[in-house]
């Protein structure tokens, strides 16, 4: 027997005895179920430790499961009366979990719906339906305009654009073709596919006075002038002689990025990671620029935590505590250093050290105007957009038709989804 | 009771005994889940809540659908593309190859190389040959050579064609195995004798060589067609982006099954359509041995 098998016996004996005594004292044990992300499960084992050691009568057991299983994995356990206690799930799922019976509310009196809304980040209201919130996030992400410094300092740019107008001045300047009038380098990227259909959706429409949505999300409401001005704004990127980027710019926007052939990228929080290792790479992040009038606003998206309707009588409660935990000021700061999301809270995320640092800093303020779409069909509603821009590239489809074209379809998503 | 039985029935028994195993996973492996996709056609059902009783609305759905008749068309013209340009190109090499001595096992290699290797590994290859300038293979060989930029992958016209090149290539080491394999069981006498008689290569070829492959063919026809039918992961590989786009001008239906199933969560209209790809292989492979079968 080698040495780290020895080792490994000890471990288990004596975790097991732990276990045992742990019995005797009358512990809770509650499982929580997560999808599998180093990062995250890595924060996940850091604060189960720590709210362990704060309550010495629970024991939170992980599971954590590849992404693609995830949904089918919760889907058989619960109603099995197997599987989590407290579950995460990204927040477009919840209507699908709320009327699968896979989640119930969370308490009243210690989520009290009206407390939550006047500590958390405005776009957390998604979760609330009447008096209840039915589930609630740790982190947040949201967008942001990156922009390589290189590139910035090569062409003369002293500082990163603040409006729409400015965008496209630098974008022209960062701009390079061949001497066949192709593009070898880019002044930002642009893809519906990735990104974009939310800076769209929620930043260029409401920036050009429109709301792209009405009725809780229920009814498509960018068919109008601004959502017109917001289509033109969008396609003058890329279409026309003095286009600036191309939406097949070397496959996808963050790889162009990343090999230093655009000047600037918009995408979220979570590619703060992947940015970071790059060798060669200068980057900074900037707030999204602002609109005609001055306008803010931006996206964000999460994923919240939940309570099963497994969770009863004693796990009840200690699944109560464990979620007061996950949403207190010190996980959130935990999960910022940890996994880089962002505290779902002003009074972590404003905090002077963190809103003014220089990556995290734009995109924690962009959450205070932040707008969460929700979505019925994520995949499909982006599906629309991508097509709405393809119809005006490859078929000369106006924008005007096009616009109403991606309305009406996006309506039938909805229709259908809401069963109307 | 055993002891009682003749020979003949315990030999019955004893061949049911052995075919047991093949029968039960059968039964579970295949037979039950078709069932039941068969029976979820008929549901709604979106993973995680109650299977509910749905009637032929998911079928009603799907023939209302403009994107299914875009792909159930694409799906034809992968088929009708795909096998005839397949077909012909493997028997010329293999027809060749057969008659080539110098570095034949060296050749034959390099064509079933691709047959071999991950199709999504290759995809992503071909991908970004055909990438617009400055990453694309294809197109930086174009501005090399100072002639304009084609689309590949971007274009509603193109990209289909596109999509399918390397999936033609991909399949052909195999088909040209099959082809040698027919070309050598055809006997030497029937070639010697029409030498004899001086017969011209075109009439040995016409005469003696397609219809004694028939056998051959058959099974490779029957065989890339259903493969060009279930085109799914050169499809998904080359536009991961935007999945069977540009406007859907590349999506096969196993796409679309695949995105209603496990992006849209709709289970029931996916399995409507999975019932349709079935129907759809089943004639296709029927009509294809009516039709080529002898007469």
């Amino acid at each position: 027997m080698t040495f780290g098998a020895i080792r490994g016996l000890a471990l288990a004996s004596v975790t097991g005895i732990a276990g045992l005594l742990g019995s005797a004292a009358h512990a809770v044990e509650i499982e929580y179920w997560q999808y599998f992300y180093d990062a995250r499960v890595e924060a996940m084992n850091q604060l189960i430790e720590k709210f362990q050691a704060a309550n010495p009568d629970i024991t939170v057991k992980m599971s954590h499961f590849p992404y693609a299983d995830y949904r089918t994995k919760v889907a058989s356990a619960i109603p099995a009366g197997e599987g989590p206690d407290v579950v995460q799930l990204f927040y477009g799922w919840l209507n699908d979990y709320k009327e699968a019976q896979l989640i119930q509310p969370l308490p009243a009196d210690t989520f009290p719906a009206d407390k939550i809304d006047s500590e958390f980040f405005p776009m957390v209201s998604a979760m609330r339906d009447g008096d209840q919130y039915w589930a609630l996030p740790t982190a947040v992400r949201s967008l942001a305009l990156f922009y390589n410094e290189r590139l910035f300092d090569e062409a003369g740019i002293e500082s990163p654009p603040e409006t729409l107008d400015e965008l496209i001045e630098v974008a022209r300047k960062l701009t390079k073709k061949d001497g066949a009038g192709n593009l070898t380098q880019v002044g930002i990227t642009a893809g519906m596919t990735a990104q974009d259909h939310h800076w769209w959706r929620e930043g260029l429409v409401r920036q050009f006075g429109g709301d792209p949505y009405k009725d809780d999300y229920q009814t498509v409401n960018y068919d109008t002038e601004a959502g017109l001005a917001a289509l033109n704004y969008y396609t003058s990127l890329f279409m026309g002689d003095d286009a600036v980027t191309a939406t097949t710019f070397m496959d996808e926007p963050q790889a162009a990025f990343k090999a230093g052939r655009a000047g600037m990228h918009i995408d979220g929080s979570f590619r703060i990671g992947s940015l970071a290792d790059i060798r060669g790479l200068k980057w900074g992040v900037t707030e999204l620029p602002a609109g005609p009038d001055g306008t803010r606003s931006n996206y964000s998206s999460y994923w919240v935590n939940a309570i099963t309707t497994k969770a009863e009588g004693e796990k009840y409660d200690a699944a109560v505590k464990f979620m007061e935990y996950l949403t207190s000021d010190e996980a959130m700061q935990l999960w910022l250093e940890v996994v880089g999301e962002l505290p779902a809270k002003p009074s972590v995320g404003m905090t002077d050290k963190n809103a003014n640092d220089p990556v995290f800093g734009p995109f924690i303020r962009g959450l205070e105007y932040a707008h969460t779409t929700k979505f019925a069909d994520e995949s499909g509603q982006r599906q629309v957009l991508v097509e709405m821009v393809e119809r005006m590239q490859l078929q000369g489809v106006s924008a005007e038709e096009s616009l109403a074209t991606a309305a009406k379809a996006e309506q039938k998503l909805l229709d259908d989804y809401y069963g109307k | 009771m055993y002891r009682n039985l003749t020979i003949k029935q315990k030999q019955i028994v004893w061949a049911w005994a052995f075919l047991a195993i093949p029968v039960v996973f059968y039964s579970v492996i295949r037979f039950y889940p078709t069932g039941n996709a068969i029976l979820i056609s008929f549901q709604n059902w979106n993973l995680l809540g109650d299977r509910t009783w749905a009637g032929l609305d998911n079928y009603i759905k799907l023939f209302n659908d403009p994107v299914f008749w875009k792909v159930f068309a694409n799906t034809f013209i992968y088929l009708l593309l795909g096998t005839p340009i397949s077909l012909v190109i493997s028997f010329v090499i293999a027809y060749h190859l057969d008659q080539l001595r110098f570095m034949h096992g060296f050749l034959r290699m390099l064509y079933f190389l691709p047959f071999m290797t991950s199709a999504v590994a290759m995809a992503w290859v071909w991908r970004w040959f055909y990438q617009p300038v400055p990453t694309g293979l294809f197109n930086n060989m174009l501005a090399n050579l100072g002639i304009g930029q084609i689309e590949f992958l971007n274009s509603t016209t193109n990209a289909l064609p596109a999509v399918l090149a390397p999936a033609v290539w991909a399949g052909l080491g195999f088909q040209i195995i099959i082809f040698m394999a027919g070309l050598r069981a055809i006997p030497k006498s029937y070639y010697e004798a029409a030498r004899i008689d001086g017969v011209g290569w075109w009439t040995i070829l016409w005469e003696i060589t397609l219809p004694l492959l028939k056998p051959t063919i058959v099974f490779i026809v029957v065989f890339s067609s259903i493969g060009f039918l279930r085109i799914f992961d050169h499809v998904f590989n080359m536009t991961t982006n935007n999945p069977g786009g540009p406007l859907n001008a590349t999506k096969p239906l196993v796409l679309m099954i695949y995105e209603s199933a496990f992006t849209k969560f709709d289970m029931g209209y996916a399995a409507a359509q999975t019932v349709v790809l079935f129907l759809v292989l089943l004639v296709v492979s029927l009509l294809q041995l009516r039709i080529l079968r002898d007469k």
